[in-house]
């Protein structure tokens, strides 16, 4: 009983916070000065047309490459705490007799996935240009993997073919962060390629590259992380 | 219009930290740490709106010329894409602890771990 009332107010004090914030909060009418200078220069000095990709790709490139490690990290962790549990109970004989999946899911996947793969590959390479971009369009790969682990729960994926596509489109991020300190202003500079025609889909210098393998590399973590727990499901 | 995403948000937020203080089942802790997630989210992305403009991003409608004038703060909307991954990270590292420690006591009943309870 204390409990819930402590509960209660903790969430009291909260939310009297959040009123202040919420009834003294005035909108903005103008960018701010860091929005400003995104807004005036994104579109000269890194050649995107979408601003969001340019400030994670070139300008916060940095935190991008941490938060793909964060990434990489829980898709490890996650691998190491489901799979040492694994190998303990396959000794145990896989008895499980589980219904198949239906007709319909099964034709609708083969149906379904390449195109889903497909449209994730035009979300990253187009995510420069449009709403959308590496992390969007890996979502949208691993969501296929997500079909093809319901239409044959059975089957096992190749593990080293994910960390391998993984450690590639890793190690291409950091080369091209690296050759940005060679060839032009700094790390994950992204003037090494020419900025071209701004809106044209060959622009921005390497934010495409960067992006496309940002997706394969988030497409992968998210697939290698549910089929760990899909595959301890099977158990 | 900023205020009613504002308000969405911060009663989300309120939602999801009383469902992870008073639900006993880790399940339904996890679910509730999402949904006060997605309100954190969307309080950002309310602060970075100003009424009337369009999306970041620079086409045949908004020219490059126009962007100060006629764009929203494309800050927020960066800052939030990292924190939408981020959180995916972390409740995929919480069902992974969650079926771990299922497999360890047999129950997801947070009330009957007690070795951290002081």
């Amino acid at each position: 009983m204390i409990k819930r009332f402590t509960v209660f107010l903790i969430l009291l004090a909260l939310a009297a916070i959040f009123a202040q914030l919420l009834f003294d909060y005035v909108p903005d009418s103008s960018l701010n000065q860091t929005g400003r200078y995104y807004a005036e220069n994104a579109a000269d000095e890194v050649g995107a047309a979408n601003i969001v990709t340019a400030i994670i790709v070139s300008y916060r490139g940095l935190d991008t490459l941490g938060e793909v490690t964060v990434l990489f990290l829980t898709a490890a962790i996650i691998g190491l705490v489901l799979s040492r549990d694994r190998s303990q109970q396959q000794t145990a004989p896989e008895a499980v007799n589980r219904p198949g999946p239906g007709e319909l899911l099964v034709t609708g996947s083969y149906l379904l996935a390449p195109l889903i793969l497909l449209f994730g590959a035009y979300i990253f390479i187009n995510g420069h240009l449009t709403p959308g971009g590496g992390f969007q369009g890996g979502a949208i790969l691993a969501s296929a993997i997500l079909l093809l682990l319901l239409t044959r729960p059975v089957k096992h994926f190749s593990h080293r073919l994910i960390t391998l596509l993984e450690s590639v489109s890793g190690l291409v991020f950091v080369i091209v962060g690296v050759l940005g300190i060679i060839l032009a202003g700094g790390f994950l500079d992204n003037r090494i390629l020419p900025t071209g025609q701004l809106g044209e889909l060959l622009s921005a210098g390497t934010i495409p590259i960067i992006y496309s393998f940002i997706g394969l590399k988030v497409g992968a973590e998210f697939s290698s992380m549910l089929i760990r727990l899909a595959e301890t499901e099977d158990n | 219009m900023e205020h009613i995403a504002l308000a969405t948000g911060f009663l989300l937020i309120l939602i999801g930290l009383y469902g992870a203080l008073t639900q006993r089942d880790i399940l339904r802790m996890i679910v509730a740490f999402t949904i006060a997630n997605t309100g954190v989210n969307l309080v950002l992305v309310a602060v970075g709106y100003i009424r009337g403009r369009s999306a970041p991003i620079i086409n045949d409608n908004l020219p490059a010329a126009e962007a100060t004038a006629r764009m929203i703060d494309p800050l927020p909307q960066a800052l939030v894409l990292t924190a939408i991954v981020i959180g995916v990270g972390i409740t995929a590292l919480m069902l992974a602890y969650a079926y771990k420690l299922y497999i360890l006591r047999g129950s997801l009943d947070i009330s009957k771990i007690k070795e951290l309870k002081w």
